[in-house]
């Protein structure tokens, strides 16, 4: 957890104040809707169906036990009691009041909190990698980069009025897990052929209308120039990209109407005037980010306690939640662990306001009193002894909070969609449910195997349907609430967009397409060890797409229930 | 007459700022302080640098001040119009104007200015504002406060926060002691 000093205190407390007066001047009538909603907007509030819906950032997803307590008494002073974890490790409120929301964000400020630069067409919250600090490949620490990066755009007056907005990913590894190639601007640490530090710099990728993976800008950029190569990208998007309609204005655009190489030589002649320049880091300042981080004072322990491998023996359910939910840690005898807000019937990522304070209580006892966030909506503890796995598994249960589904198609991620976004095509959350209790059998679910589902409610794509294994997206076909179906994407180094599986299909039909699918994965499978994803890649999508919708084909014999044609 | 901000004071405006009519013709009064468009500039040259009277410049946010590198000396003034204030193309070419092509007078704001973007216009180099009109000009001088700090370098503090973060520290803590 990066600790404020008193100036990154004193600037997140103006910024308050001049949110405040801006409200007020709203509210008497002295500065119009218009005038009012790029303020509110870098100010993480929304106008949405309901009421106001406010986003809070939790940079690169790292949150103490104290600040999710103030989130928990956030959401039954202001809101209705709970919250909503998006996949841009931010979290959403949706029924505070306008002329509450000042008020909110000095109470946010109080732990060193905000909503700035949430939502709007500026420098959006840097992202990375969930096992950030804990995964054993790591070449930097990601948390220190997205710190200095969150720093430098942070109310950066050059780039407050960009054309869209704008994202920015970070992986400290070269195994990309933060989905830096489906970012504005993808970072991913690497070392040169001497053994130096820096970064390979990507552009230009994203989801969306017209989702592209991003350009390589620069194989290998030492990390002393990053910031002013970041300023170069983004002066060349903010003078050159389209303001004249707004789905054509994301940086991806630019790189893709220019080309890559045209992109890339104009930022190239731009940063040849910014190198060297005084944004140009050093050591010191690197050295002084990581030195106000909190790190966990790990405890010697032995790598496999006698305690916990007997209970793993003794306990089926306890077992089939270590197998899913938690991931090995670089420290002998600790292990991260995945909180899943995934569990059947509640909205995918939604937390109440008496889960986060209990969730806050288990970091406090089990995690250093920390957590994180993940882009999959889940909450993570990732210092964990493994001595104290047992226990944290029976509190976590008794809380709600152990559903063994980590990377499993109940996994699922969803935007709001149409319960609360005014932007939706169709809703997201009752599919999610319909398909969460239609897979409910745990040896079925365990069966089926790793399975990414994204929901989005339009092309907005905030649920990241393209690069869900399985993807939904909500369409709107003659004013009816539609569903187009794609297969194939993913996430990572093999980052792929998924392809359309053919007509969209209404909501009640979605949970048997998708069963479709999976019969026929389980039916062409190799092996267990051949995931969805895999079999989509060996065998193309002609033989999804006849299975759901050839109706002249005879279906595979379902293993598990006969279904009437889709 | 109308009012500008200039250097955080509020003053008369004595620049008359001149576009082109519907037909694509300048009227260009034979004294007085003007701003023609970068398009009239590139064509008039000559009879322009003749006038008497002070010769301001103003771009669009499409226009590239590169343009205007080897004219520098000739204007007293240069003014990017934002056309909606939320067009952030002008505090890119102010940016460029101050730090790269080296332009040390006035450099001024017009058009879609508001009260609450002066602090980042101010902090990308411009020095004077021709709010626009429904603005509360002495209302609005309060905005150049509203931060005390940031992390970016500016026009006027080139060094961003991190180079001079250890110096303010120090302060602090002397103030502390004394
Ligand atoms: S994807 Fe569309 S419906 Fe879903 S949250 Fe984003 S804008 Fe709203």
């Amino acid at each position: 957890m990066y600790l404020y000093d008193e100036i990154d205190q004193r600037l997140v407390d103006e910024r308050v104040a001049q949110f405040r007066d801006q409200t007020r001047r709203f509210l008497a009538g002295e500065l119009s809707e218009d005038d009012f909603r790029p303020l509110r907007l870098q100010n993480g509030l929304y106008i949405q169906r309901f009421a106001p819906m406010l986003r809070i950032a939790i940079p690169y997803g790292f949150l103490a036990s104290r600040q999710l307590r103030a989130l928990a008494c956030i959401a039954r002073k202001w809101d209705r009691g709970y919250g909503h974890f998006s996949t841009r490790q931010n979290i959403q409120f949706n029924w505070p009041k306008l002329e509450d929301v000042p008020d909110i964000l000095a109470k946010l400020a109080t732990v060193q909190m905000h909503a700035i630069q949430t939502s709007g067409n500026c420098i959006r919250n840097t992202t990375t990698d969930h096992f950030a600090g804990t995964a054993p490949d790591e070449i930097v620490d990601p948390l220190v980069w997205c710190e200095i990066i969150r720093q430098w755009s942070t109310f950066h007056p050059e780039f407050a009025y960009l054309p869209r907005k704008f994202k920015i990913a970070v992986s400290g590894s070269e195994s990309d897990r933060a989905a830096t190639r489906v970012h504005d601007i993808g970072l991913q640490a690497t070392r040169d052929a001497a053994g130096k530090v820096g970064f390979r710099v990507l552009a230009g990728g994203g989801l969306g209308r017209t989702p592209l993976l991003g350009a390589v800008m620069r194989e290998f950029m030492p990390w002393q120039h990053l910031l002013t190569y970041l300023e170069a990208i983004l002066r060349v998007y903010n003078r050159y990209g389209r303001r004249d309609n707004k789905y054509r204005a994301r940086i991806k655009i630019l790189v893709k109407e220019l080309t890559p190489d045209v992109f890339r030589a104009q930022v190239e002649d731009e940063w040849s005037h910014l190198q060297g320049s005084a944004s140009t880091l050093t050591a010191d300042e690197v050295q002084r980010v990581e030195q106000r981080f909190t790190r966990p004072g790990y405890r010697k322990s032995d790598a496999l306690s006698p305690g916990y491998v007997l209970a793993l023996s003794r306990d089926k359910a306890f077992s089939n939640w270590v197998r899913r939910n938690v991931q090995p840690h670089k420290v002998a005898g600790y292990a991260a662990v995945t909180l899943s807000l995934k569990k059947t019937g509640a909205p995918p990522g939604d937390a109440t306001a008496d889960q986060m304070d209990a969730i806050a209580d288990l970091a406090d006892r089990f995690s250093f009193s920390e957590l994180r966030v993940s882009h999959e909506q889940n909450l993570i503890l990732a210092d964990v002894r493994q001595t104290d796995l047992f226990d944290l598994w029976q509190q976590a249960r008794a809380l709600g909070l152990a559903t063994p589904n980590i990377g499993l198609i109940t996994n699922i991620i969803a935007c709001p969609g149409g319960d609360f976004c005014s932007l939706a095509n169709a809703k997201s959350i009752p599919v999610a449910e319909a398909l969460q209790r239609r897979f409910d059998d745990l040896d079925y679910l365990h069966d089926i195997g790793e399975l990414d589902l994204n929901i989005s409610g339009c092309m907005n794509s905030c649920g990241h349907h393209h690069i869900g294994h399985i993807g939904i997206l909500g369409v709107d076909k003659q004013g009816a609430e539609y569903y187009q179906i794609s297969i194939g994407g993913a996430q990572g180094n093999q980052a792929a967009l998924g392809k359309v599986l053919g007509p969209s299909v209404s909501q009640a039909e979605v949970p048997d397409v998708i069963e479709r699918l999976i019969e026929l994965y389980l039916e062409r499978r190799d092996s267990e060890e051949e995931r969805f994803i895999d079999v989509v890649r060996r065998i193309g999508i002609e033989p999804f797409k006849e299975y759901v919708y050839g109706n002249h084909h005879q279906p595979a014999a379902s293993p598990r229930r006969q279904l009437a044609t889709a | 007459m109308a009012t500008i901000i200039s250097r955080r004071q509020v003053l008369a405006d004595n620049w008359q700022l001149l576009k082109r009519a519907a037909d694509g013709s300048i009227e260009i009064p034979s004294d007085g302080d003007v701003i023609v468009p970068l398009s009239t500039w590139l064509e008039q040259r000559d009879a322009l640098v003749k006038r008497t009277g002070q010769l301001g410049v103003w771009l669009e946010g499409s226009d590239d001040p590169a343009l205007l590198v080897a004219d520098l000396e000739h204007f007293a003034l240069i003014a990017v119009h934002f056309q909606q204030f939320t067009d952030g193309r002008g505090y890119s070419i102010a940016r460029l104007l101050r730090a790269r092509y080296g332009w040390q007078r006035e450099l001024r704001a017009v058009g879609d200015v508001l009260r609450d973007q002066l602090f980042y216009l101010s902090s990308c180099g411009f020095n004077t504002f021709a709010l626009r009109a429904d603005q509360n000009v002495q209302a609005a001088m309060t905005a150049f406060e509203d931060f005390s700090e940031a992390y970016q370098g500016s026009v006027e503090r080139p060094q961003p926060l991190f180079r001079r973060r250890s110096l303010i520290q120090h302060e602090d803590t002397q103030k502390a002691a004394i």
